[in-house]
Order: C-alpha cells, then structure tokens, then sequence
C-alpha cells in the first residue's frame, strides 16, 4: 500500500465507526479527538478494525501513534507497505 | 460444539454483546430458553394485536445524528444507524404528588424552569446537585468493590425540601431501582440523565423493531442464536467455566461464557445445591394493566406521554406488603410521542408496584380472575390523573411478576435486578462474565451499552 492508500483506509474505518462524522475537511496534522467525537471505545474500534482487515497487531503502548492522520500513516506505512489494499 | 463465546440469554445486553463479538470475527452463540428475544424487553401477540412486554418509552433520546452520548455511542459500537431505531420523542410528561406537579419534556430547561417555580428556595441547592451529577461518571468500570453511596444521602447535602427530593426519585426509582427506598448514587446519575438530560423517545412499531434489527444484523455477521436453548447448568474446572448444558442435556464447550441470566442466577447455575449468600436476587417488581382503547388517549383529553403520580404523603419505593400498592404508579401512553401517523390503536398502560410472592404463589384457577381485579383497582387509583377512558375499552392485558418471571427467568420477576450490581462484569470464575440488569447499566440504552462494554473489556482480545 502507499502512504495515500493507507490513509484511505483510515478514513474508510473512520467513517464506519462514526457515520456522523464529516471528514472531508480532516486536517491530518491536527489530533482525530479535536476535529471529532471520538471516545476511548472509538479508539478501540480503530485498532480491532485494522486487525480484522489486515491482520496487524497494535499494542497498547503503541496507540498514542494513532492521535493525528499523520502520525497514524506514518506508524502503519512499514506495517503495511507490502500487504495490498483489502477488497 | 465449541465457541469463543456462549452468551446466555437473547435480551438487549446479549444481543448487543453478540453483535459486537461477531462482527470481529468471533465464533459467538446466544442461548435463549424462551420461544422468543428480548427477555425483560420482549413482545408478544395477543388477540390480532401487537404488545410490547415491558417498554414504556426508550431514555436516553438523542436527536437523529447527535455526536456524543450514550444512544450515539450505542449506534457506533453496533455499527447500526439512527434510522434502525426510528426513535420518536415524547410530547411532554410529568411527576404529579399531593398539590404540585412538574412536568418536564427532552428539553432539560423546561425542567429547570419547572422546578424553580415550584420550589423556588431549592433552585439554587438544585443547580449544585446538577454539577455534582455533570462531574460524576458514573461509567467508569473500576469504581466496583467502592461502598455505594447512598443517593438521598447526596441529594440531602443540596436540598433540604423532602417534598422535592422524592419527586425526583419517583421517575428514576419507577424506571431503573434495584433497591428499596434509596438509590446507590452512581445509578441515580444514571438515571437522572437518561431520563431528565435525553429524555424519552419510541420506535413506532415498539420495540420489536430494535429487537429484530439487532438479530438481522446479528446473524448477517454470522453469530447463532438458539432459541428454547435453556442453560440448566455451567460446568467449571479449577475456577473456569468449561461448558453449559442445556435443558434437554446438550453439552456447549466454550472459551467463555456471559451471562444476563442475573448474578444469583449464574452462580446457582455453576452450582444449584449453593445457598446464595450473596448475591442476593432483588425483589422490586411491578403490575402493569395495559388497555387497548377505541380512540387515541388525546381524543379524550389526555396528551401526556408519562405520568409519575404519588397520591401518599411520601413516595414508598419498596416491595409492598399487599399485592398491589395503589398509592403510586405510572401512566404511559404509547401513542403519545411525535408521530407523523396514529398507531393502530390507542393504549393506556398503568404500572404500578407489586407483591411478587402473593403473584407467584397464587393457584393457577385464581390467577386469571385476581388479575382483573387488580387491573380494575388499578386503573380506578389512576383517575386522579387520568380522564375516565374504561368506557373505551376494547381489549385488556394484565402483567405481573409471575408473568416476568417467565419472561426473564429472573427470581421474584424482579425487574431491575439485584440490589448489589457487578458494574466490572467479573464473577469468581476467570473466564465467566455478567452483562445485563445485575451488571447495572440502566435502562434499553443501558442495557445495550453493558452487553457492548462487557465484551470489548474481555472478549474481544
């Protein structure tokens, strides 16, 4: 995957858990929790998504990699730059 | 036959554990004894016409695409849309005592506002209760083990009219107290913003429409549902859940097992012959006359969507020691939320507290005729705050704890569980866990929230 098809699947997991949400004017330096409503449960869902789409483990030390857009592609690029998008 | 996870009891937390644990992949069966779902929140037909078993009004409404709160955060987890539980909300609703009557609507100010005319010298000790309920999260997992902390108690700090202090307790007790008397302060915040903060809503075709997308969705994600599945037993190994047996003898290993069938019930599973010190089963449980009518309530005059009444000089929240108490009660009316078309027909359902061992024990050759009785004396205690609508009656219904009973298999028919809540979901046995009513998650939202919160904490790794 490249770094703009990671993202992609981001926002693709980011508009199943919360459909209310607009994220066309996400702002990928600026912290998901600021820009939208997104709890703890939320968060969770992130991480369980992306296992169950493609098999990656996230540890909990981890998830503060998963504060901005940026961050969130940039720690998942190694992790995922040979697995291809999921159908 | 070997799962993940075998969840007991199809009710609103194991359905909603279900979903959760199936759409990630887990190999997940509910058990349900009865012929049919939603435990304490079921449905049933009688005589060509539809009834809801326990719903009065769904609390915690929020406005269709609201961020943040529970029936959102409800929605998210589920992976479900607002549209799935077409929630409607109330017209308005009120708390009547003795010479004063509060009403209140989803509009928190309306309350407020209600309040300060009526008890004008508790206003300002009223507003302090309201930050200490805004700081309280009563949420949080970990606080289980802490002493409850007795909600009069609290509310006595900041109010000092007991006339008040009751009148709020009425509508939360009537719709989500385990205890007698006193509430622990944690289900009363609970409470107190499901009920006056959301406020009430309702899906046009009652609850059967909630169930019955969460069951779709349920199996569309590949969970099994087995119903008339009784668990008559959980077999344990070294402090482990191993497997559950079932009423015809079935044997279901699994890897863990929830359970919404209450806490003194679960653990009398794992061992029938244990005399329960504790958990000790509740015993608040209710008496409902439900009344079909020729007309709407409205085209009688009555546009209220609930009534809280208390006719006594206090409100008495306790088991009563005669098979009815007629001092209070609840008026709810189904037809009385913001819909675009009247429902088929009109309804009146009149609750009120009741008795469970006179209910349970009564023969059976005198069970049908006492409970008309009751539902006449019922619904002639209710005339105070009711137009006289017994001339329109076309069909008549009458549950009580016996009828509970059957439904949730709950001991007593108590209602909202045990006293004692288990709000972390952890019993003695390392892979057996609690959702639901003794879990302590108020209300449909609630209930919902316990079965998604219990799985996400243990059984999803």
């Amino acid at each position: 995957m490249t770094v703009e098809e990671i993202r992609q699947v981001i926002i693709d997991i980011l508009e199943r858990i919360a459909p209310d949400e607009d994220l066309s004017d996400l702002d990928d330096s600026v912290a998901f929790r600021e820009q939208m409503e997104l709890d703890s449960m939320d968060f969770l869902d992130i991480v369980m998504e992306l296992r169950k789409a493609y098999r990656i483990q996230i540890p909990e030390e981890d998830y503060h990699n998963l504060n901005t857009m940026d961050s969130t592609v940039s720690y998942l690029t190694p992790k995922l730059k040979d697995v291809p998008v999921a159908g | 036959m070997h799962y993940d996870t075998v969840i007991i009891g199809a009710g609103m937390s194991g359905l909603s554990a279900g979903v959760r644990l199936a759409y990630y992949e887990k190999n997940v069966c509910i058990l349900e004894r009865h012929t049919t779902i939603g435990g304490l929140n079921s449905f049933y037909r009688l005589r060509k016409r539809n009834y809801d078993v326990g719903l009065h009004a769904v609390t915690n409404y929020a406005e269709p695409g609201t961020k943040g709160g529970p029936l959102s955060k409800l929605l998210r987890q589920l992976r479900m849309k607002w549209e799935d539980f077409d929630l409607r909300p109330q017209l308005h609703s009120s708390i009547v005592f003795p010479d004063c009557t509060l009403r209140f609507t989803n509009d928190f100010q309306c309350f407020l506002d209600e309040v300060a005319s009526s008890f004008p010298r508790q206003i300002d000790g009223f507003r302090r209760l309201l930050t200490v309920i805004d700081q309280h999260d009563a949420l949080n997992l970990d606080r289980s083990g802490g002493q409850p902390a007795s909600a009069r108690e609290v509310l006595s700090e900041h109010l000092t009219d007991s006339r008040l202090i009751d009148m709020i307790f009425c509508p939360l007790m009537f719709y989500g107290s385990p205890t007698p008397r006193d509430m622990d302060f944690s289900q009363f915040v609970i409470m107190f913003k499901s009920i006056f903060y959301e406020g009430f809503g309702r899906p046009f075709d009652g609850i059967r429409l909630i169930l019955k997308k969460l069951v779709r969705h349920f199996k569309s994600l590949g969970g099994q549902l087995k119903l008339r599945a009784g668990v008559s037993e959980i077999r344990q190994e070294d402090g482990q859940a191993r497997a559950v047996v079932l009423d015809d003898g079935t044997e279901i290993t699994a890897d863990n097992v929830l359970s919404s069938a209450g806490a003194a019930e679960t653990m009398r599973l794992i061992d029938p012959s244990a005399t329960p010190v504790r958990p000790e089963p509740g015993d608040i449980s209710f008496v409902e006359s439900i009344s079909v009518l020729d007309r709407e309530p409205s085209d009688l005059g009555h546009d209220q969507t609930i009534v809280f009444y208390n006719d006594a000089d206090s409100f008495h929240y306790e088991r009563p020691d005669v098979p009815v108490d007629l001092r209070s009660g609840i008026i709810c009316s189904p037809n009385n939320f913001d819909y675009s078309r009247p429902l088929e027909d009109g309804r009146i359902r009149i609750t009120a507290l009741a008795e469970p061992d006179y209910w349970l024990n009564l023969p059976e050759d005198e069970y049908q005729r006492v409970k008309m009785e009751w539902n006449d004396r019922i619904i002639e205690s209710a005339l105070k705050h009711i137009p006289d609508f017994r001339a329109h009656v076309i069909d008549t219904d009458v549950f009580t704890p016996r009828t509970i009973r059957r439904f949730t298999g709950h001991d007593n028919g108590c209602v909202y569980g045990a006293p004692e809540k288990f709000v972390n979901g952890q019993t003695p046995f390392r892979n057996l866990y609690l959702c639901g009513t003794d879990q302590g998650f108020l209300g449909i939202v609630g209930a919902m929230l316990s079965g998604i919160t219990i799985a996400n904490r243990y059984l999803l790794k």
